[in-house]
């Protein structure tokens, strides 16, 4: 009984929330609790706008997307979110960055978790977007009319790997040191402008003072903000090819296929 | 040209009292230059972006290193310089020095006397003490350097200038 007075309180409050004018003002799409309300508020959302109105409930159970790429954009918002006060600790210089790394371990307050929380998050998104492309591959989700949020997720995963890359340098020990060497020279193997891309990459002829200040700004800067870019375009073609794809929410394809006998009484 | 010539009098040229095909011609040509001067631009933008990422100074390392004298080296010997990257070895036949670095993926070899050989720890390259490959995923034996002796009587090596093998520098 209590249960239900409280409830209803809380929900009264947030009604009352609502039907301010200074709500009213932030959200247009009016108060109620109507479909039309409820689709308005998804549509007028500059964020929320990217996806569709509405989305059948079985595309939101585990089993059609097992969440990959939901938890791949999860990954990224926490590197975002420990990248950001990491940056506040750490100099891309030759004579600091290693020491602004062991810092961050073992002076900095909660400089460890922050950095530990990083390099974990950046392991588990570069094994969630392959694990997210492997499910889009074999459930067939790539086939047209989604073949271009293939293209787009391609390039999503080079941008992670090149973030990947760049982010390997910057603790500037020799494990990064000669990782970035190697990295580097496999780069010279481009045909014909392979020394030049070489040089360009590194800012100089071996991996220096340029080359971290290079990888640096790639890393906290051009990278994360290209990537946002294509993320952006990814969700809002999942609206604009017809939602998330099922092999039931699709009964012309599947029925224009015969079906085997045999697959049939398998099922 | 001749369905443009048809269509033009009707849509645009003869409402405007301008001759036929006049109209279509003008625009053409703005089309064209427009998309000529964001083409330079385009073009100018690139040279000069990779103009300014390309550095015009570095300060990296001067190339020739100071070995010492040639009397601390004795003879069969392999000696390594992990700053600079190089071996200066002393054969029967005379001094030489090596590029130390892999001519695989670019890491830092290292002299094993017990087995009397260099190898790479990255990827397992081996080669024998004169830099030839004796197996492992390097391309390329490990380059001779230009190796001198100094007026101080210093062994001078330029790691810039490769020479071809097998020529000792006897003191």
């Amino acid at each position: 009984m209590a249960k239900t007075i409280v409830a209803k309180t809380i929900k009264d409050y947030f009604e009352e929330l609502r039907s301010t004018r200074v709500w009213r003002s932030v959200f247009r799409s009016g108060t109620g609790s109507s479909t039309l309300h409820r689709a308005l508020a998804v549509q007028q959302n500059v964020f929320l706008h990217l996806f569709s109105t509405k989305v059948r409930t079985r595309m939101l159970s585990l089993s059609t997307t097992w969440y990959l790429g939901t938890l791949t954009f999860g990954t990224f918002l926490i590197l975002v979110a420990t990248g950001v006060p990491l940056m506040f600790y750490y100099h891309p210089s030759v004579p600091q960055a290693y020491a602004d790394t062991k810092d961050l371990q073992f002076v900095v307050s909660s400089g460890l978790f922050l950095r530990n929380l990083h390099r974990w998050s950046a392991h588990a998104m570069v094994f969630l977007v392959f694990a997210h492309m492997f499910k889009v591959f074999y459930r067939g989700a790539y086939r047209p009319p989604r073949e271009f949020n293939w293209v787009i997720g391609v390039i999503l995963l080079l941008i992670t790997l090149l973030l990947s890359y760049t982010g390997y340098l910057l603790p500037w020990d020799q494990l990064a040191f000669w990782a970035i060497t190697v990295g580097s020279n496999i780069a010279s193997a481009v045909p014909l402008m392979g020394s030049k891309v070489h040089f360009l990459m590194l800012g100089g002829n071996m991996v220096n003072a340029n080359a971290l200040l290079r990888f640096y700004v790639l890393h906290c800067m051009i990278l994360p903000l290209v990537a946002i870019l294509f993320v952006a375009v990814h969700f809002w073609r999942i609206r604009k090819d017809g939602g998330l794809y099922a092999h039931q929410s699709e009964p012309q394809r599947v029925a224009a296929e015969p079906v085997p006998a045999a697959a049939k009484g398998a099922q | 040209m001749a369905e443009e010539k048809k269509n033009t009098p009707a849509e645009s040229g003869a409402e405007l009292g301008a001759k036929p095909g006049t109209e279509f011609d003008r625009r053409a040509f703005f089309v064209k230059l427009g998309l000529g001067s964001l083409s330079i631009a385009a073009a100018g933008t690139a040279a000069f972006s990779y103009q300014f990422l390309s550095p015009d100074v570095l300060y990296e390392p001067s190339p020739i290193v100071n070995a010492g004298k040639p009397e601390n080296y004795a003879v069969d010997s392999v000696t390594m310089d992990v700053n600079s990257g190089i071996y200066l070895i002393h054969a029967q036949e005379g001094f030489f020095a090596l590029s130390a670095v892999c001519t695989h993926l670019g890491c830092l070899t290292a002299w094993k006397p017990e087995l009397g050989i260099i190898a790479c720890p990255c990827h397992g390259s081996k080669f024998t003490r004169f830099g030839a490959k004796i197996e492992g995923p390097a391309p390329k034996p490990l380059p001779w350097l230009q190796t001198s002796i100094s007026d101080e009587g210093d062994l001078m090596v330029d790691r810039s200038i490769t020479i071809r093998p097998m020529q000792f520098v006897r003191v």
